[in-house]
């Protein structure tokens, strides 16, 4: 029992180390994703294009070569990572690229009324995104950016390929050493699930909370 | 003899091919209470909406007050307006819409004071004190703290009036502002706009198919087709005797439709 438990300590580090990840990358995405949400909506061509870029450029290439050039590429060019460091950075910028789309899709929903009332009202551009659009497209990104951190979770599994020891990773050497797949492999099963249902659970929270003025109905 | 504080010179508006406003010029004082009818498609609503500058224009000038709407001068030259010039000019300027606009996730005093608190500097206290008269004036002081979702038809346009008197602009546009409500409802917002057009001395321009309220509240009714100002004059003579047959064929239309003149 006392080999089982230094194995279990193990895998808990791993969890820690996914958490990390889960907690780091999803902050990065946010940013991301409202800098290339918002830039896509932008008057400004230049703007308009980098975000286009940026966006269908890490959706449409795999998290894993994403991943393997910023810690195997990027040093060609001077610029050296630790694992964790490129594993944010790509998780953040594969995941904001998603992200970015469901800011642009909630903007545009809120309807081209309000931005006229804000024009009667002789609000700036920036005060109409700021205390009248955002706050209205705000609960509307919600369930998407819970479903994007979920995703992003679940793609933190990746890091371990450069040698982060995250929890697959530490269930990966568990595994190796006692040769038993069950026990480290359904315990981060477990943890897995425990982590995506924390954050579904706390996006339903704030999705309640920040709609609660809208009670469904637009006016 | 005072200046028209507005004045529309042969302006023209396309949306691609159809070509909604052909060189229409007018002319409005201050003070001046005027209704815009017409059938649907006739323009009337367009040239709120370009007061307002929520559309742009194909062609022409507009002056508010004495200085241009769409353009500004640099140097000897008169240029397309910047979004800083268009800020200058919207403060002038007030409106509000069939569908009322309020803000959804704001209480109905938190609607009124944004824009004042935004743009004009105000602090918060004052700006609720305000308020707060101007919802006593159109009856919703007891629903200042109801969100928007809360309230029936009637009591959000009157919210969206206080709202947009709020700014306190010289002119006002009303855009349609019974058409969305149930009958029943229509009343209370007439009656507030009737106050404000006997208490205070706001410009305003009214897009109606009310045609017994247009017959009330306005000192001249424009009667719109495709585009032209057909006719125009008092609203007794509009409404009594019109001379157009274009008018007169619009009139009986509306009032077999069974609106009240």
């Amino acid at each position: 029992m006392s080999v089982w438990s230094g194995y279990l300590t193990l895998i808990l580090e791993g969890a820690l180390v996914t958490l990390q990840l889960t907690i780091m990358g999803s902050a990065l995405a946010l940013v991301m994703a409202f800098l290339a949400g918002l830039g896509r909506l932008s008057r400004i061509f230049a703007v308009r294009a980098l975000a286009t870029t940026y966006i269908e450029f890490f959706r449409g290439t795999s998290i894993f070569v994403q991943l393997f050039w910023v810690y195997f590429v990027l040093p060609l060019a001077g610029l050296t990572l630790t694992p964790l460091q490129a594993g944010v950075l790509a998780l953040g910028l594969n995941v904001g690229a998603y992200g970015a789309e469901v800011v642009r899709g909630a903007v545009k929903a809120i309807g081209r009324e309000q931005t006229e009332a804000c024009v009667a009202l002789n609000l700036s551009r920036y005060q109409r995104m700021r205390y009248v659009i955002l706050p209205q497209a705000l609960p509307l990104m919600l369930p998407t950016f819970g479903n994007n951190a979920i995703e992003l979770l679940k793609g933190t599994a990746v890091v371990s390929l450069i040698s982060l020891t995250d929890m697959t990773f530490q269930a990966q050497v568990v595994r190796a050493q006692t040769g038993n797949t069950l026990i480290p492999f359904t315990m981060i099963l477990i943890l897995y699930f425990a982590m995506s249902w924390t954050i579904s659970t706390a996006m339903r929270w704030l999705e309640r909370r920040m709609s609660r003025n809208l009670d469904g109905v637009r006016s | 003899m005072p200046q028209p504080i507005i004045r529309i010179d042969n302006i023209v508006k396309r949306y691609g091919p159809l070509t909604v406003l052909d060189g229409l010029s007018m002319d409005v004082m201050p003070g001046e209470k005027l209704a815009l009818i017409g059938p649907s498609g006739s323009g009337k609503t367009t040239i709120l909406r370009i007061l307002m500058t929520l559309e742009t224009i194909s062609g022409g000038h507009i002056q508010i007050d004495g200085d241009q709407l769409y353009h500004m001068k640099k140097g000897a030259d008169l240029v397309a307006a910047d979004e800083a010039h268009l800020r200058r000019m919207r403060s002038k300027i007030g409106m509000v819409f069939q569908h009322f606009n309020l803000f959804p996730h704001k209480c109905v005093l938190d609607n009124v004071t944004l824009a004042p608190m935004l743009t004009q500097g105000v602090k918060r206290g004052d700006a609720e004190k305000r308020a707060m008269e101007l919802l006593d004036m159109v009856g919703m002081a007891d629903k200042a703290r109801s969100v928007p979702a809360q309230l029936s038809g009637g009591q959000k346009q009157r919210a969206a009036i206080a709202r947009a008197l709020a700014l306190s602009p010289k002119i006002m546009l009303f855009d349609e502002v019974t058409s969305a409500l149930d009958p029943e409802l229509v009343e209370e917002v007439l009656n507030v706009m009737k106050h404000l057009a006997a208490e205070t001395d706001m410009t305003m321009l009214l897009v109606t198919h009310e045609m017994g309220f247009a017959h009330d509240f306005a000192d001249r009714v424009l009667f719109f087709d495709r585009g032209k100002i057909v006719e125009q004059g008092k609203p007794e003579e509009i409404f009594r005797n019109p001379k157009q047959e274009r008018t007169q064929t619009f009139l009986r239309k509306i009032i077999a439709a069974g609106h009240r003149v």
